[in-house]
């Protein structure tokens, strides 16, 4: 049961989309088809990008044409046998790694906190408790270089992002925007509310894996207090400030 | 030996662009790259580089360079005057400069981006498969715009011969034509317009607005509208996309898009015109024409087919005048 739908994006581009919703099953078939696609190693396709609901292929479409017709559709001509099955790794669930990240809640790393806690009527203990006890998935990677839209927020967190933007959120910042979680992989400009901060680098392009987390990676926060935060820094340190870029965070 | 050049006057954004990045874009990385890629490709041509050497995008006004040493050059795309110690210089043309001259580009009279190649090619080393810098991301090697002051190193030519002057050019009309409408192939969105912005999108002229840049040109003029409101998760986007963001003044992504988008999408420009994307400054006019997705597939390796003959035409010019 491939139950997909394909529409061309551009002449080097084709998106699949396996639904219209942020929801995690969706989502985990969208990690499943990438990681079947990835092992194909189909020729010329050189991106496989999800999202939520639907997954980026971006191919040579001079080597993908063929006589009269677009290259789309011999893509997904080979696209199809690759996915037939998929189901069954989505249900049985992908092969994902589990990353810990190290956060310390509130004061001066999480200024949001106590006032998000207070719209949800929680104690911002209590908030930020609830926050590490959950595990996440990395749905996607997005608005800057390793940001990380992860799902799987409790329900009770949720809360809508703050009304003016600011034009600098710090580097490592955890925060809270609607259903969602994230982490500013570097200095940024951003709506989201800030509730801590880690001292992890999520993103360094010098790095072998230049991003902490992928696609599909399941996500784990730990509570660690300002002392503990202060240790765990001077070992990474983060890269310089980024200008203005993007709408979404 | 290495060559050297210094950075006299930086220009309004000189950055070094290759081919881009390309398979990052699941880590939320972009292309980058340059943005008018045939006329980035026939710099490199022209200067006897193979076709993803490093070359400099220049901006609306071009920078000032003193040469440390002898080199064969290039200077492709929107016109600009060019000067080699006051000497007047063609574009679109094998040139040579000796150690101790000084290459002075100025404001480019229409369209918005030139490309300067130099034989071997600037020396940077590879950020993520790439020496493009992402300027909004901060990304690449370099990883701002040129400055006045900098020191550029520039890779040894894989023949070591820098050529004699030369007398010819190539005609720039096929390789330069940015008043042309941008072809548009339809968006996930399009059939979702409202019955007057749909026509407005092809029968009236938007203005590119002054907030336009490598990330994208916000397109001023008619606003458009949805026939109903949707929500929508956020999806991939690529180079070329028109999305409508609540403002209803469109944007056309360029390529240093983000890598995802939550707006709707009421169109994807044709790859065969995203140099005349490229080429649209603040200001100017840009106009849609409607453009299938066998047209624009048709028209595409029709250009791509242009571009290698025209490489290769210009290989054997060079080592014929070498």
């Amino acid at each position: 049961m491939n139950e997909f739908a394909a529409e061309p994006l551009a002449e080097d581009a084709l998106l699949l989309r396996f639904g219209d919703s942020i929801d995690p099953r969706v989502n985990s078939r969208v990690h499943a088809a990438a990681a079947r696609l990835r092992a194909a190693h189909l020729a010329e396709v050189g991106e496989i990008a999800p999202s939520y609901a639907s997954l980026l292929l971006r191919f040579d479409p001079l080597a993908w044409s063929d006589a009269g017709g677009t290259p789309h559709a011999r893509l997904l001509a080979a696209i199809d046998p690759v996915l037939h099955g998929m189901e069954i790794d989505s249900a049985r669930g992908p092969q994902t790694r589990v990353v810990e990240i190290p956060v310390c809640y509130g004061g001066e790393f999480g200024p949001d906190l106590s006032d998000i806690a207070k719209h949800v009527r929680l104690d911002a203990q209590e908030f930020a408790a609830r926050h590490a006890a959950a595990e996440y998935t990395v749905a996607m990677l997005g608005f800057a270089p390793g940001f990380p839209y992860l799902i799987g927020l409790d329900p009770a967190l949720h809360a809508p992002r703050r009304t003016s933007p600011r034009t600098r959120v710090p580097a490592g910042s955890v925060a809270i925007g609607g259903a969602q979680t994230g982490i500013y992989p570097r200095e940024l400009p951003g709506g989201w509310q800030i509730i801590g901060r880690t001292p992890s680098v999520l993103f360094d392009p010098r790095r072998e894996s230049p991003c902490l987390l992928a696609p599909g990676d399941r996500v784990r926060f730990r509570a660690v207090e300002n002392a503990g935060f202060h240790a765990l820094s001077e070992r990474s340190g983060h890269g310089p400030p980024l200008p203005d870029s993007g709408d979404q965070g | 030996m290495i060559a050297m050049i210094t950075a006299v006057k930086a220009g309004l954004l000189s950055t070094p662009q290759d081919r881009g990045r390309g398979g990052f874009a699941h880590l939320g990385i972009g292309p980058a790259g340059a943005f008018d890629a045939p006329a980035f490709r026939l710099a490199n041509a022209l200067a006897g580089n193979p076709s993803d050497a490093c070359a400099l995008e220049l901006t609306l006004l071009g920078p000032t360079l003193h040469f440390h040493c002898d080199a064969r050059i290039a200077i492709t795309g929107a016109p600009l005057p060019a000067q080699i110690d006051g000497v007047e210089q063609p574009m679109w043309s094998p040139l040579f400069i000796r150690a101790g001259q000084m290459l002075t580009l100025g404001a480019m009279r229409t369209g918005c981006r030139a490309y300067l190649a130099v034989q071997g090619g600037f020396d940077f080393e590879r950020v993520l498969g790439s020496r493009s810098l992402d300027v909004n991301a901060a990304l690449g090697p370099l990883e701002r715009p040129l400055r006045a002051g900098d020191v550029l190193r520039v890779r040894e030519a894989a023949d070591g011969r820098h050529g004699a002057k030369t007398n010819w050019s190539i005609d720039p009309r096929a390789w330069f034509d940015p008043e042309h409408p941008l072809r548009l192939l339809p968006g996930t969105h399009t059939r979702l317009l409202e019955r007057e912005s749909r026509e407005a999108l092809f029968s009236r002229a938007f203005e590119v607005g002054n907030d336009s840049n490598r990330v994208g040109l916000r397109l001023l003029g008619p606003r458009l509208q949805l026939a109903a409101s949707v929500e929508l998760v956020s999806e991939a986007c690529v180079a070329g996309t028109v999305q409508l963001p609540p403002s209803g003044a469109p944007i056309a992504l360029g390529v240093e898009h983000p890598v995802s988008g939550g707006y709707p999408r009421i169109g994807q420009i044709a790859a065969i015109d995203l140099p005349r994307l490229a080429q649209r400054r603040p200001g100017d006019a840009l106009r849609f024409a409607p453009c299938t997705h066998e047209e624009a597939q048709r028209a595409l390796h029709k250009r791509e087919r242009q571009l290698l003959k025209m490489e290769t035409a210009i290989a054997i010019r060079l080592k014929q005048g070498a």
